[in-house]
């Protein structure tokens, strides 16, 4: 179909600076002393490689101090093609991080649509961008306390070109905790037993096939894959320090191009790497 | 009874509950250990008013109609009697509901409608074929046949005349028709020849001729005297085409579903038709497929002759289709889909499919021809905007230079990968109420909520498919993790629903995964209660025989731009023959098998395998007819009216003895089966049903007259007559029937036949030969072997649930389950000759052709084999001539010593109950002739399920054997299904004191809502069970019935 290409191939990417309320309000936050200098280093890397490396056009929106959430940009649109859908996260303070975001996507001209209101078909829905799995045949939505059934209807509706089938998130807070694409093909996912369940339903849900490469750690689980202008593999991953044991099943990659990226202090607020960052394909393929 | 009835209200009157507690009543007859005599409230009143009005009925019912029903009649009458009286009444309340599924021979006072007409064929039939019995020639079916044909056209040819004449004048002129008929009918044997010439122009009169029923059925009773003289009706069937336009069609009206779909596709130059196929909407507005393997007019019933033609198996990757030409029609389905809503697809997915149309429709954009409302024609989407034209037209830009098959290709490359593309989506709900939508496709089984996939079977993973009333069950391979497998069951809307997600995922299973036919055994796992199998070529076949397509790409138009196409160099259409050939090789190839489209397979199995079966069984025919008349061997399918008659005297008393005891209540549909006719009940068709009955025939047989030897033979075969007869006959009647339908039909696999048309009857035989036959012992035994060994391939672990109870002298049970394969039935069939009992044709077998259907339910016995070219008459008289002579002697024996048997009959005894289900439990005891009984009545509303268990029980006729424990010689089992019964026969052959015991016991599950009609099924199923085993009796009726109350009332 006309949109659906293998997963990767982008053309830009779209992310918010760290504000200086980073870590507060934040969720599970509270006993974790995060390092906001840290933070904003991290996220400098990070725009640092998706650029220089990889070699996408960055949009980076600029940090509001009243949003102490808004750098985890992911959860606010589900992108596909020229389609966006601006989420409705489970907190409501969050939802006013959607406004810059929609007019970035506006300007990049992509086709932004809403959820909708509050009342009628798609009330109560919620959906963030983070429990969402694009694999570029299909969406798993992954069933947690930040999305639900309603909200997956909508993104159902939204791009009906895929199956959009919902998995239970088991053992993290939100599906990208536990998986990520890692190729085309390929699926990384933590070896945990939680994250093993949630794989096993994938499987049994999708038409596909993929690779599956199992991670040790949970936080290497959450990588970020990018097909390059220049068809080269990237991997942004985390870094040998955070995920030690996990680094020797990156390297099984053959002929990718590895980028460690630390998101230490991302972690501690429950994001990751994927969080940070919104991908974006304008190159149309017709 | 005389009408049968549509109505079944009274079934379902109980609100529909938890499916669950359904389930559990399915085992058929536990012995009662419940007395279901708490709550007699309602049931009660019916079954007493239902005895009163049933009296009633009794005094009206014998209705005098043409001679040759009187002998139906009289069965009817005695089976009526074995009906639930409260059906009766009901179906004098709804007499004006007309089902065509059970066409009483004698009803002067209902409405007069089409099927009524047909109804008259048989009896035409019968008289031709009583006329013609004296004949011996062989042709004769044949002959009667093209007759009918001719007086049809002549009858048109008349209307014409006279519709020439005035529109007033229209009550008389049918009267003269009738009578112009009948004269037209004695010069008609000269004439065969012009049958084809004046069938064109029937065609046009069809038309006019429709109009004219209307007024014809204010005429009925004018008319009802001369209906007996119409005979093959042509009906003109419309087909909707993918292109939008209409296909109009004259086919006679019992013809089968292929042969229009052939028309169809001949029409559209189709070679590559597996992915197709034709639909029609139900009375309940729900669509669906039209199985080609048989008659149009059962499946339809009072729907439109109105079609669609469409694709039915959506190819994973039409880039594998063969020809341009599929491919087309494939996009037009897709356009179709897309346009409809159907297939969901996003707007920028819409625009893009939407050039690739216009592509192909107008070729490149030309900015001066094309102007934005060029388009406007053109249905994109759903919805289509302003914004998504324009999108269409830009991007159609882009497509400059691509021939419309390369645009089609690019169509169909994209719309294949979209989530949707062919999955057939059905509303459901799953075990905790929720609804759900089950969506079948190439792969398995789809399970979404809303638009959420959130659940997925692939086929791989499912073990069995199974629907029991409105529920869908899958049972799942376990998982690695897992021990056991687990069943996944579904609440569809109704009966039907369910059964046709069943039928769905059963045809999708087999065309898709099943790759080559040489497993038959994969096949057959997903035949649970249903006969009903995809017969049609699986995937992998059709691509082989694609590839042997070897044609110039066909020149066709497309449709919107009637532009010519040429995919190749524009070369001539080829006939579809060559094609069709070209298949047949394709094959007869290794792997192929299962066709049914070019080469049936049930010819093979004649030809080849055994001349020898076929010869038997028909010799064996042959001696029933003799029995009867004492005629000449050869026999004419009507000419046995008399031999059936009397035949089926000492069954009718039997059946009568039994029916004495008044039944309980029951649903309403079951009337239609008491004014039916028994022989109409092979009508049957699965359609959606709340009820479903186990019943057990027992025949046991006390053989002592000298002829044990044929008498103990006939036991192991029994089972045989069910399987292989209907073939032998239907192939004739195919023959005869389609006679003007031409070759194409003859070639059609019977093998469809024999899967609808199975009724089912189980009976325990005993044959107990005094004077111990060695010889005859040796036979059977030889001939168990053979099934053995048959039964070693076939897998049928499926019907369990159908087999709880087996019967008890039976150690090792072997189940053969009826499968259109060759082989299997050829040995089958081999073992035939043995038993006279076997050759007849069960009553399934009766599927009506154009002729008689009841007669021939009557006569079945009879009639099948004769005339068909392929079945070797000759060979078989021949051949088995000497055999026959035997027979005669001992069939007469039989029948009055069966006849005897069935006087002492009947002693009642138990009832059963399932636990949770409201039940309802009778106990019947009927003893000679006397009736009846204790009924009570037990309804607890919780649950929607009704159950009832009627067991009629001989007095232990069979004194000999029962005693002693008898050594066991040889046991099997064997399954056969169609689409709403199953028939499991169990066979155990035990040695006693010298002497041999057979026993037969057939279970039959007639599954089905009110569409079928059960009384007659089952009252088919004991009559069969009589014909098939004359010179056993009958010891033991077992009617366990379960009825899901209150739905499926569409």
């Amino acid at each position: 179909m006309a949109n659906i290409y293998p997963y990767g191939c982008f053309t830009h990417a779209v992310v918010r600076g760290i504000p200086e309320s980073f870590g507060k309000l934040a969720e599970g936050g509270e006993g974790l002393q995060t390092d906001l200098a840290k933070a904003q280093r991290q996220m400098g890397v990070l725009t640092g490689a998706l650029r220089q490396k990889v070699g996408l056009q960055l949009i980076e929106i600029p940090a509001v101090s009243e949003l102490p959430e808004s750098w985890r940009i992911e959860d606010v649109a589900v992108i596909q093609g020229d389609t966006a859908l601006i989420t409705r996260p489970l907190k409501q303070q969050r939802r006013a991080e959607a406004e810059a975001v929609r007019r970035v996507l506006n300007e990049l001209k992509l086709t932004v649509l809403e959820m909708g209101d509050e009342e009628g078909r798609s009330a109560g829905a919620t959906l963030e961008g983070s429990d969402v799995l694009f694999t570029g045949k299909e969406f798993f939505v992954g069933i947690s306390k930040h999305t639900n059934h309603r909200g997956a209807e909508v993104l159902a509706d939204t791009f009906k070109d895929f199956a959009v089938s919902t998995v239970p998130v088991c053992g993290g807070s939100r599906l990208k905790n536990i998986c990520s694409m890692g190729g085309p093909d390929t699926i990384i996912i933590s070896s945990s037993d939680g994250a093993k369940k949630t794989l096993r339903m994938m499987e049994q849900l999708t038409d596909h096939h993929y690779e599956i490469l199992t991670v040790p750690e949970d936080v290497a689980a959450n990588c970020v894959y990018i097909r390059g202008p220049a068809k080269v593999d990237f991997l942004l991953h985390p870094t040998a320090e955070e995920c030690p044991n996990s680094v020797p099943a990156f390297q099984r990659l053959t002929d990718y191009t590895l980028l460690p990226t630390a998101c230490s202090e991302a972690s501690k607020l429950g994001a990751a790497l994927s969080s940070l960052c919104l991908l974006i394909n304008k190159k149309p393929n017709y | 009874m005389t009408t049968e009835v549509g109505s079944e209200t009274d079934v379902k009157k109980e609100p529909e509950k938890d499916p669950e507690v359904q389930q559990q009543t399915e085992q058929p007859e536990e012995p009662a250990d419940h007395t279901a005599s708490t709550s007699a409230d309602q049931p009660q009143e019916q079954i007493q008013s239902g005895q009163a009005e049933s009296d009633q009925e009794a005094a009206v019912s014998p209705e005098p109609s043409s001679p040759p029903a009187a002998g139906t009649q009289k069965k009817e009458k005695g089976i009526s009697r074995f009906l639930p009286p409260w059906l009766k009444r009901q179906k004098s309340q709804s007499q004006d509901k007309p089902s065509e599924s059970s066409a009483p021979p004698k009803q002067e006072s209902v409405e007069l409608k089409e099927e009524e007409e047909e109804t008259s064929q048989p009896k035409e039939e019968v008289d031709a074929g009583g006329a013609a019995a004296a004949s011996t020639e062989q042709t004769e079916e044949v002959k009667e046949v093209r007759e009918e044909v001719q007086t049809e056209e002549k009858e048109k040819e008349k209307e014409e005349e006279e519709s020439i004449g005035s529109a007033d004048t229209q009550p008389v002129r049918e009267e003269k028709e009738g009578e112009l008929e009948v004269e037209e009918k004695e010069e008609e044997k000269k004439e065969e020849e012009k049958k084809e010439e004046g069938k064109k122009e029937e065609e046009k009169k069809e038309e006019g001729k429709k109009e004219e029923k209307q007024l014809i059925q204010q005429e009925a009773s004018v008319l009802s005297t001369h209906k007996v003289n119409k005979k093959m009706k042509m009906v003109v069937c419309h087909v909707t085409l993918l292109d939008g336009s209409q296909f109009s069609c004259e086919v006679e009206k019992r013809t089968k579903g292929q042969y229009l779909f052939f028309q169809v596709c001949e029409h559209l130059n189709l070679l590559e038709k597996d992915y197709f196929g034709l639909s029609f909407k139900d009375h309940a507005e729900q669509r669906c497929w039209l199985d080609i393997t048989k008659e149009i007019k059962r499946q339809i019933r009072n729907s439109q002759w109105q079609f669609t033609f469409s694709v039915k198996f959506y190819p994973p990757d039409p880039s594998q289709l063969t020809e341009d030409i599929t491919r087309y029609l494939l996009c037009l389905q897709l356009r179709q889909d897309i346009s409809s809503g159907r297939l969901p697809c996003s707007f920028v997915t819409h625009a893009l499919l939407g050039s690739y149309t216009l592509q192909a429709e107008l070729g490149d954009h030309d900015p001066d021809e094309h102007r934005l409302d060029y388009i406007s024609d053109f249905q994109f989407a759903p919805n289509q905007t302003k914004e998504l034209e324009e999108k269409v037209v830009e991007l159609h830009k882009s497509h400059r230079g691509m021939t419309p098959a390369q645009a089609d290709t690019q169509f169909l490359e994209n719309a294949k990968k979209l989530s949707m593309y062919g999955v057939d989506l059905h509303h459901a709900k799953d075990s905790e109420g929720v609804d759900i939508m089950l969506g079948v496709c190439a792969n398995g089984l789809l399970i979404y909520k809303d638009r959420l996939r959130i659940n997925r079977f692939a086929w791989p993973k499912i073990l069995k498919i199974s629907y029991k009333r409105s529920n869908f069950y899958i049972k799942i391979r376990p998982g690695e993790a897992e021990q056991f497998e687990s069943t996944v069951g579904f609440k569809l809307p109704n009966h039907r629903a369910a059964k046709r997600v069943w039928k769905v995922c059963v045809e999708h299973h087999t065309f898709f995964r099943l790759v080559s036919p040489e497993h038959p055994t994969k096949t057959k796992f997903l035949t649970l209660g249903s006969k009903f199998r995809y017969s049609g070529r699986t995937q992998a076949q059709t691509r082989q025989a694609s590839s042997l397509i070897d044609r110039p790409a066909p020149n066709f138009q497309r449709s919107s731009s009637k532009r010519l196409s040429r995919s190749l160099d524009g070369a001539p259409v080829v006939s579809v023959s060559d094609y069709s050939q070209a298949a047949g090789a394709g094959e007869n190839g290794p792997a192929l098998e299962l066709n049914s489209d070019s080469k049936s397979p049930q010819v093979e199995v004649m030809e080849e395998p055994n001349v020898d079966a076929a010869t038997s069984i028909t010799s064996e025919m042959a001696f029933e007819q003799t029995d009867g008349t004492g005629a000449p061997e050869r026999k004419d399918l009507d000419k046995t009216q008399e031999d059936v008659l009397k035949h089926q005297a000492s069954i009718s008393e039997l059946k009568r003895s039994f029916m004495e005891a008044r039944p309980e209540p029951r649903p309403s549909q079951w009337d239609k089966h008491l004014s039916g006719s028994p022989v109409t009940s092979l009508r049957l068709q699965a359609h959606g049903s709340l009820e479903e009955e186990l019943t057990s025939l027992f025949l046991s047989k006390a053989c002592f007259s000298g002829l044990s030897g044929s008498c103990s033979t006939t036991a192991v075969p029994a089972e045989v007559p069910q399987e292989t007869p209907p073939r032998p006959g239907t192939d004739s009647r195919d023959t005869s029937k389609n006679a003007e339908v031409k070759p194409e039909v003859d070639d059609q696999p019977e093998v469809i036949e024999v899967v609808e048309e199975t009724v089912v009857i189980e009976e325990i035989v005993k044959a107990k030969p005094k004077s111990p036959a060695p010889e005859a012992s040796i036979p059977v035994e030889t001939e168990v072997k053979e099934e053995r060994s048959l039964s070693s391939d076939s897998e049928s672990e499926e019907e369990a649930e159908y087999h709880a109870q087996p019967p008890s002298t039976s150690i090792s049970i072997q189940q053969i389950k009826e499968e259109p394969e060759e082989e299997q039935e050829a040995e089958l069939t081999q073992q035939a000759p043995p038993s006279v009992i076997e050759s007849q044709p069960s009553a399934e077998a009766a599927e009506p052709g154009p002729a008689a259907e009841e007669e021939k339910a009557a006569e079945r016995t009879h009639e099948p084999l004769p005339t068909t070219d392929e079945a070797p008459n000759g060979h078989a008289l021949q051949a088995e001539a000497p055999p026959t002579a035997e027979e005669e002697e001992p069939h007469i024996v039989n029948g009055s010593a069966s006849r005897v048997e069935a006087e002492h009959l009947p002693q009642v005894i138990c009832c059963s109950e399932p636990p949770v289900v409201k039940t309802e439990m009778v106990t019947i005891s009927d003893t000679f002739a006397a009736q009846k009984t204790e009924i009570s009545t037990k309804e607890v509303p919780i649950v929607h399920t009704e159950t009832k268990t009627i067991t009629y029980e001989a007095a232990q006729l069979d004194g000999n054997g029962d005693g002693e424990p008898g050594v066991l010689m040889t046991a099997q089992t064997i399954t056969s299904e169609s689409l709403c019964t199953t028939t499991t026969t169990h066979i155990t052959k035990t040695l006693k004191g010298g002497q041999s015991e057979t026993r037969i016991e057939k279970r039959i599950v007639i599954t089905g809502d009110s569409d079928i009609d059960h009384d007659q099924a089952l009252a088919q199923a004991i009559k069969e069970a009589k014909e098939q085993h004359p010179d056993m009796s009958v010891t033991r009726v077992v009617v366990h019935k379960e009825t899901e109350l209150a739905e499926d009332e569409d």
